[in-house]
């Protein structure tokens, strides 16, 4: 007995739960004397008012796919990948390896081996924590946790004391060569008569984020891995039972999920900085867990709840840069939409649930 | 009728749980000083009446009269304030507690424990002595068996000046020697005065112990009747709402080759507990044999090995033939694929967690164990969605699976009905050798039948059957040989014909009479 139609899950609960998160944020932005009105004014039109504000509002959703991606993967088999941050960083030492040594002919031949690059590394990074849950009952949690921290510090040390250019004071790679330099939205559009914004960063790797979601949607509902995986996920003594091997979906799984968080590198390190700098993912690899939780397991939902983070940091920075709202403030209203999205749900869908049935006792 | 004041007189009961109905105008009489039994299939709403009865739900409509006062029993307190106690199915004992302890746990008088343990153990000797319940006050609960606990909880609800008491399946745990004791026990509370509410869906127990019964279906109360005037036949007619075959029917077997063949199986489990003590076991085509036991016995382990299940720690030795060829114990070429692939097709004990995957559409559990066959490959890479949708709406058609949607999810469907999905996926394989446990645990009578039959059906067609049971009648009434378990041992082997119940009962027990009596 399913209690509530499927559209209501899918669309009506995160709506609600969106429309609750902007209430409570238009309370605080209130609350610190402003005007919420003016302040939501300003983060549409600076996130979404033009193809300015929609190259950042992609550029960011872009990352968000893919972090986004990866979380989702992993939690089809009851797999809480943390470490998309982690995952993400050494997918950007990927990239930025594959770029800088090898003279690429053209940014297509670039990309592909990029992409293979840093979805290798990215996947790398995944496959200790997963080989020791698998092995060890280590929680994935936790090690993925630890492995964020130790990616920034692999991190730091290789742009530090290998990559960095000699002479240079920044701890950053050299930029890449300019022939493998990716499209940005800009020039893709033109060609079709479409005037796209020259300044922001979205790129090509916005595609891959959808060729993506359509891979991921495939591996899960449509290959005998994805059946796997589900199956695992939803039950391991069935699995088990069904001669499916925890040890092997466990790893599997996380290579993947890892290697979709490395993807993110072709968005951020070759299609934005064009070279490697500390920090690069600012956080993405967080973000893509609520943006998974929202996304509800599935790659549609994932790209909505991207695109709709994206806005949140485009209109944020636009908000900062316009009003006397503090940075603060955006990660205030980031951290509300989390919260009743992901952790709050079954506030909103309780009561719901409640409203459909007492609905269809009446017409029965 | 009796004119004497009911002692429980509950008037046009109704509770819904959303679009379910769960109880529908239910009125029933207990009369005082009786074992009253309340019988129906899985989901009926046995439970749900009896919980209204102790205070956990509220009925949205009906009046509750005990000892021919209204009562509203809003929670347990009230319940148990009105004199009701209730022994649930899973007993809600402290494991490391002493008895005592448990008993007084909730009915302690002040914050120090000393003057409450001290008076209750002068009133559980006295409980003890009236109602012959003998139980060491001192005993950890973890220590003593599942018929010492559950006289531990009944012993509570006297403590707590219960007249009426209310006993939720009491027997689901117990060998049959223990549920002889139990109604022992409460035959002598009866006399004591007690009234006594029996849920079972055992129709052998209401005929044993109960003055009067009821029948549920659907929600309804559909026939109250004296116990001795009525028989199993019509009680089962009136739980179902049509006529039924109790006894199985079947022609006698006839074995043919050998089929498995297993030496001295010893398993241990990752804990380093020996699980299986060196078992032997043969199996022939074409015949049915039954495992007897209490659960926990080592039956679970010997399926789980037989099927592949077994966890990754953990150490297995011994041998298993299957057909003339040894079966690899643990690894990758002792899983689930390898049996299968072995020809074993396997009905496992616990069907919400290994059998189906609940939140899974019946059309993706058709193949589930089997869903790397190149049937259901449409490339290297894809599955072939369509020919799994095709096949299950087939098989749900051909073994009656109710409501015949592909597109419903397991957890959707009753327990006989997931239990026909499983069925339809291993016997249409036509396994050479088939495991099956606990084939109509939480399932309904109708669908009972049902499988029965295609097991026999699968047997005749020339295929050897393993069946794990604690239900004894379906052991008896399925098998052409009787194995019983104890403590990871055969204890021996039986036809059906030339044992009964009490019998198996002592070898279930780990006491072989025919030993004892050779020696006395």
């Amino acid at each position: 007995m399913e209690k509530m139609p499927a559209w209501a899950d899918v669309i009506l609960i995160p709506l609600i739960s969106l429309v609750l998160a902007a209430f409570i944020s238009a309370l605080v932005i209130l609350f610190i004397g402003q005007s919420p009105a003016e302040a939501l004014k300003l983060m549409v039109t600076g996130a979404l008012g033009s193809t300015y504000g929609w190259g950042y509002t992609l550029y960011y959703a872009t990352n968000f796919i893919f972090t986004g991606l990866a979380v989702t993967v992993a939690f089809h088999a009851r797999l809480f990948n943390i470490g998309g941050e982690g995952q993400a960083m050494l997918g950007g030492l990927g990239v930025a390896i594959a770029c800088l040594y090898v003279p690429w002919p053209h940014w297509s031949i670039a990309l592909v081996a990029a992409s293979i690059s840093g979805a290798v590394f990215g996947a790398a990074w995944a496959a200790i924590p997963a080989w020791l849950q698998a092995k060890r009952g280590s929680h994935i949690v936790i090690t993925t946790i630890m492995f964020n921290f130790i990616a920034s510090a692999v991190l730091n040390y290789v742009l530090v004391n290998v990559m960095r250019p000699k002479g240079s004071m920044d701890p950053a790679t050299e930029r890449f060569s300019q022939t493998i330099h990716l499209p940005t939205l800009h020039e893709i559009l033109l060609p079709f008569g479409i005037p796209f914004s020259k300044a922001p960063p979205a790129n090509i790797s916005f595609i891959v984020a959808i060729l993506a979601c359509l891979a991921v949607w495939a591996l899960i509902w449509r290959t005998r891995l994805g059946y796997e995986i589900r199956a695992y996920g939803h039950t391991e003594t069935g699995a088990v039972y069904a001669g499916i091997s925890p040890v092997k979906i466990t790893v599997i799984t996380m290579l993947i999920s890892g290697g979709l968080a490395g993807l993110m590198g072709i968005n951020n390190v070759m299609g934005e900085a064009e070279r490697l700098v500390l920090n690069a993912t600012e956080g993405a690899g967080f973000i893509g867990i609520a943006v998974a939780l929202m996304g509800r397991g599935h790659p549609a939902g994932v790209f909505l709840a991207a695109i709709l983070f994206g806005f949140l940091y485009q209109g944020g920075t636009e908000l900062a840069l316009w009003t006397s709202i503090p940075r603060e403030l955006i990660v205030v209203i980031q951290a509300l939409v989390i919260l009743f999205t992901g952790a709050l749900d079954n506030m909103v869908r309780t009561p719901l649930q409640q409203i459909f049935m007492a609905l269809r006792r009446k017409e029965s | 009728m009796s004119s004497a004041q009911p002692a429980i007189e509950l008037i046009g009961i109704s509770k819904a749980f959303g679009p379910v109905q769960a109880n529908r105008d239910i009125s029933i009489r207990v009369a005082p000083g009786t074992i009253h039994g309340i019988i129906g299939e899985n989901g009926a709403g046995k439970s749900t009446l009896m919980s209204i009865l102790y205070g956990f739900y509220r009925a949205d409509r009906g009046e509750i009269f005990i000892n021919g006062r209204k009562t509203d029993i809003s929670d347990s307190q009230a319940a148990i304030a009105a004199g009701i106690g209730m022994v649930f199915q899973h007993f809600k004992l402290v494991e490391n507690f002493t008895v005592l302890e448990n008993v007084i746990l909730g009915a302690e008088d002040g914050a120090l424990l000393r003057p409450s343990l001290a008076k209750a153990r002068k009133e559980l000797a006295a409980l003890s002595s009236e109602y012959g319940l003998d139980v060491d006050p001192d005993a950890v609960i973890e220590r003593i068996g599942v018929g010492f606990q559950q006289r531990v909880e009944i012993l509570k609800a006297l403590y707590r000046r219960a007249d009426i008491l209310i006993l939720d399946e009491p027997t689901g745990v117990l060998t049959p020697a223990e549920a002889d004791q139990l109604f022992r026990i409460l035959h002598r509370l009866k006399e004591e005065g007690k009234t006594i509410i029996l849920i079972t869906h055992k129709l052998r127990e209401i005929m044993e112990a109960t003055d009067t019964v009821s029948v549920m279906r659907r929600g309804e109360m559909v026939a109250t009747r004296k116990t001795a005037e009525t028989g199993p036949e019509e009680l089962a007619e009136l739980m179902v709402g049509r006529k039924v075959l109790l006894r199985v029917d079947k022609t006698p077997a006839r074995p043919g080759a050998e089929v498995l063949a297993i030496h001295d199986l010893k398993v241990t489990d990752p804990a380093g507990v020996l699980r299986l003590k060196g078992i032997d076991l043969t199996l022939r085509a074409g015949e049915i044999l039954g495992l007897a036991g209490v659960a926990g016995n080592g039956q679970s382990e010997l399926l789980e090995v037989l099927g592949g299940m077994l966890p990754a720690l953990g150490t297995v030795t011994g041998s298993i033939r299957m057909q003339g060829r040894d079966l690899a114990l643990t690894g990758a070429a002792g899983d689930g694929k390898a049996r299968r692939a072995a020809q074993i097709g396997h009905v496992p004990e616990d069907r919400q967690r290994a059998g189906l995957v609940m939140d899974f559409f019946a059309w993706e559990n058709i193949a589930f164990g089997y869903h790397a066959d190149t049937a259901y490959q449409r490339s290297g890479l894809f599955m072939d969605n369509g020919a799994l949708r095709r096949e299950a709406a087939d098989k749900m058609d051909r073994y009656d699976v109710r409501p015949p949607d592909p597109w419903l999810k397991a957890k959707n469907f009753s327990g006989g009905n997931q239990q026909k999905i499983v069925l339809a996926r291993e016997i249409e394989r036509k396994p050479a050798l088939l495991l099956v446990g606990q084939p109509t645990r939480g399932v309904d009578i109708g669908a009972i039948e049902f499988i029965h039959k295609e097991i026999v059906a699968l047997r005749d067609a020339g295929a050897a059957i393993l069946l794990v049971s604690v239900e004894l009648d379906e052991i008896l009434s399925l098998s052409d040989r009787i194995a019983v378990m104890f403590d990871g041992r055969i204890m021996g082997e039986r036809l059906p014909d030339e044992t009964d119940e009490k019998e198996l009962g002592l070898l279930m027990a780990g006491m072989d009479a025919r030993a004892s009596g050779e020696a006395a």
